[in-house]
C-alpha cells in the first residue's frame, strides 16, 4: 500500500518543514522540564528558594525509608485491586458489546465512552455526593437495614437498632471504588477491541464439541483475548498507580498514595529535591511495568 | 423483545444475567452523573430530598464571576491547545510516516512518553520548569494562560500524532506522486492530496485534544497561578472547602457541553467512526 520510507537527505526541505516544530517542542517543553526534575532529584535545599544540585543520593536514600516504601507498596496494591475489579466488571461488558446486535453495538460503546469523556473531577464529585452520609448509597443501606429489621420482627426476634448513617467516604474502600469508577472505561475499550477481532467460529467449535460455556470461556476466549487483557491491565494500572485526585478527595488520612506524597513535597513540605526523586522513582516503576509487558509480547511473538 | 427466537449459543447479549450485568454497570457509570444533574435543579441546600424545581443555582453559578472566569479560561486554553496540538501532532505524524532519519526511534519513543509519564510527574516538571526559567506571570489575558496552554499542548499533541498516523497508514503514496508528476509543488501536493485524506483524523484528534485539555486537573493544578484558575481547579477548591449546589449547576453545564461535543462528533463521523478512534 504505502511505499518505502524516504531518506531525509533526499528531501531536506520538506523534512525540515515537518520535523522542526515537533522536535523543538518536545525538546523544550518536555525533555528540558523532565531533565530539570531529574537533576533536582540529586540536589538539596540550600536556602528558602535555592536548590543546589550537589549530586547527593540522600533523596533516594530517604525514599527507601519504610514510610515511603510502604506508601509505594500500598499504591501498587490499591492500583492492582482496582485493575482486578475493572477486569472482573469489564470483561462481561466487553463480551456483551462484542456479541450484541450490530445496530446496538455502537451505542453500547458510546455508553461506555461518554463517561470517559466527562470531566474527571465532576465524576469524582458526583460519586462523592452519592456516597456522603446523606447520600443515596446510605439511604439504600438504610432501606436494607430496615428490611432486615422488619424480617426479624416477622420471625419473632427483636428489631435491629435504628440505622445510623455510615461513613462510606474518606477511607480505602472509597478510594478503590472511586478508582474503579473512573478507570472502568479504560479497561472495557481494549478488551472490546481484542474480543471483536476474535474468530467467533472457534467459540462455536468449542461449544459444538461439547465444552460448556465456562470451559470455552476459560480455554478459548481468555487465551485468545490475552493481548487485549494485557493492554487493558496496563492502561488501567498505570494511571491508577499515579492517581492523585481520587485518593486526595475520597481518601482518608491513611489512604494517601504516592502521587499525594509527591504533591506534598512541592506544596506544603516544600522539599522539591525529595519530591523530584519520588517522581522519578514512580516513572521508573512505570518503565519496569512496560518493560515486563513488552518482554511478554516478544515471547508471544516467538511462539 | 424477549425470546421470540431461541437464543443462539453466541448471543450472549440476550442472556438475562449478561443483560443485568451490562445494565448494572451502566447504572454504576451513569447514576452519579444523572443524580448530580437532577439535583442541580433542586430547591434545597442539602442534596438528597427533592424540594421543588429551581434555577437559582444556575443563576448563582453564572453570577459567580470567578467561576465564569474559570470556565472561560478553560475553554480558551482548550481551544488554543487544540489548534497548536493539531499542527504539531499532524507534522510529527507526517514526519514519522514519511521519512527515514537518524535517531528516529529516539524521537518516536520520546514522543510517546508524555502519554505514559504519570500526570503528577509531568505537573511537577512544569512547576519546576516555569519557576526555573522565570516565566512571566503578570501578563495580560490571554497571555497569562500561556504556561498552562504550553503544558496542555505537550500532553495533547502526542495523542493527535497517534490518531493521524493511524489514518496515514491507509494513504496511497502513489496519489501524491501522481500529483507531483502532474506538476504540483510539494506544498500543493500536501494541501490538496494528503490533507483531505487525513481530515477525519484531524477532526478526531481535535476533539480528543479539546476534551483532554478541558478535563485536565493535575497538570493545571501545578502550573496555574492565583490569577489563572481553570474550571477544574476552581471546582476542586469549591469541593474541597464546601460542597455547594452551585458546583452541581456548573458541573451540569460542563456535562451538557461534553454531550453536545460528542454529538457534534457523531454527526461528523458517525457512531462507528467515533468508536474506531479509541
Amino acid at each position: 500500500m504505502s511505499g518505502a520510507l524516504q531518506d531525509w537527505k533526499s528531501q531536506k526541505k520538506p523534512f525540515a518543514a515537518v520535523v522542526t516544530a515537533p522536535v523543538f517542542w518536545l525538546a523544550l517543553f518536555f525533555v528540558a522540564p523532565m531533565a530539570i526534575v531529574w537533576l533536582y532529584s540529586f540536589g538539596q535545599n540550600a536556602g528558602p528558594v535555592d536548590i543546589e544540585i550537589s549530586g547527593t543520593l540522600d533523596n533516594y536514600k530517604r525514599a527507601t525509608e519504610w514510610l515511603y516504601v510502604s506508601i509505594f507498596l500500598k499504591s501498587f496494591a490499591v492500583a492492582a485491586l482496582t485493575t482486578l475489579l475493572c477486569l472482573i466488571i469489564g470483561f462481561p461488558v466487553a463480551m456483551a458489546i462484542t456479541f450484541a446486535a450490530p445496530k446496538w453495538r455502537p451505542w453500547l460503546l458510546l455508553g461506555i465512552m461518554l463517561p470517559f469523556w466527562t470531566n474527571l473531577l465532576i465524576r469524582t464529585y458526583a460519586l462523592m455526593a452519592l456516597m456522603g452520609t446523606n447520600g443515596y448509597m446510605n439511604k439504600g443501606l438504610a432501606g436494607l437495614w430496615e428490611g432486615a429489621s422488619w424480617l426479624r420482627t416477622l420471625v419473632g426476634m427483636q428489631p435491629l437498632e435504628a440505622w445510623t448513617p455510615v461513613q462510606l467516604l474518606y477511607n480505602n474502600f472509597a478510594v478503590v471504588l472511586g478508582l474503579v469508577y473512573v478507570h472502568l472505561p479504560f479497561m472495557v475499550l481494549p478488551l472490546y477491541s481484542a474480543l471483536d477481532r476474535l474468530d467467533k467460529s472457534l467459540i462455536e467449535a468449542s461449544l459444538d464439541l461439547g465444552a460448556g460455556h465456562f470451559k470455552t470461556f476459560m480455554q478459548i476466549v481468555v487465551p485468545l483475548a490475552a493481548p487485549g487483557i494485557v493492554a487493558g491491565v496496563m492502561i488501567t494500572l498505570i494511571p491508577a498507580l499515579g492517581a492523585y485526585l481520587t485518593p486526595d478527595l475520597m481518601g482518608g488520612t491513611d489512604s494517601q498514595m504516592i502521587a499525594n506524597v509527591i504533591e506534598r513535597q512541592f506544596k506544603r513540605a516544600n522539599d522539591w529535591p525529595f519530591g523530584a526523586a519520588l517522581s522519578f522513582l514512580l516513572i521508573y516503576a512505570m518503565f519496569i511495568l512496560i518493560a515486563f509487558q513488552s518482554m511478554r509480547a516478544n515471547k508471544v511473538k516467538e511462539v | 423483545m424477549f425470546n421470540r427466537t431461541p437464543i443462539a449459543p453466541l448471543e450472549y447479549t440476550r442472556k438475562l444475567w449478561m443483560r443485568s450485568w451490562v445494565g448494572l454497570t451502566m447504572l454504576f457509570l451513569y447514576a452519579p452523573l444523572i443524580l448530580l444533574m437532577i439535583f442541580s435543579f433542586n430547591d434545597s441546600k442539602r442534596n438528597v430530598v427533592w424540594k421543588g424545581f429551581t434555577l437559582k443555582y444556575y443563576e448563582k453559578a453564572l453570577n459567580n464571576d470567578s467561576l465564569v472566569e474559570a470556565l472561560v479560561n478553560s475553554l480558551t486554553i482548550a481551544a488554543l491547545a487544540t489548534i497548536v496540538s493539531l499542527v504539531i501532532g499532524a507534522l510529527a505524524a507526517v514526519a514519522l510516516w514519511r521519512f527515514r532519519f537518524p535517531f528516529k526511534g529516539l524521537v518516536e519513543g520520546t514522543m510517546s512518553l508524555p502519554i505514559i509519564v504519570p500526570e503528577i510527574c509531568l505537573g511537577v516538571a512544569f512547576l519546576i520548569f516555569f519557576a526555573k526559567v522565570d516565566w512571566p506571570t503578570d501578563l495580560p489575558w490571554p497571555l497569562n494562560l500561556s504556561a498552562i496552554t504550553i503544558a496542555h499542548i505537550t500532553f495533547c499533541f502526542p495523542f493527535v500524532a497517534m490518531v493521524v498516523r493511524a489514518r496515514l497508514a491507509s494513504f496511497n503514496k502513489e496519489e501524491e506522486e501522481a500529483a507531483k508528476d502532474l506538476g504540483a509543488t510539494e506544498w500543493q501536493a500536501f494541501r490538496d492530496v494528503l490533507l483531505p485524506h487525513i481530515r477525519p483524523a484531524l477532526v478526531a484528534g481535535a476533539l480528543l485534544a479539546f476534551t483532554l485539555s478541558l478535563d485536565d486537573f493535575v497538570i493545571t493544578f501545578f502550573t496555574s497561578g492565583p490569577d489563572t484558575i481553570t474550571f477544574p481547579v476552581k471546582v476542586y477548591s469549591m469541593v474541597r472547602f464546601s460542597v455547594t449546589p452551585e458546583v452541581n449547576a456548573a458541573s451540569t453545564i460542563l456535562i451538557l457541553l461534553t454531550v453536545i461535543l460528542t454529538f457534534i462528533a457523531l454527526k461528523l463521523q458517525g457512531v462507528k467512526g467515533i468508536a474506531e478512534t479509541h
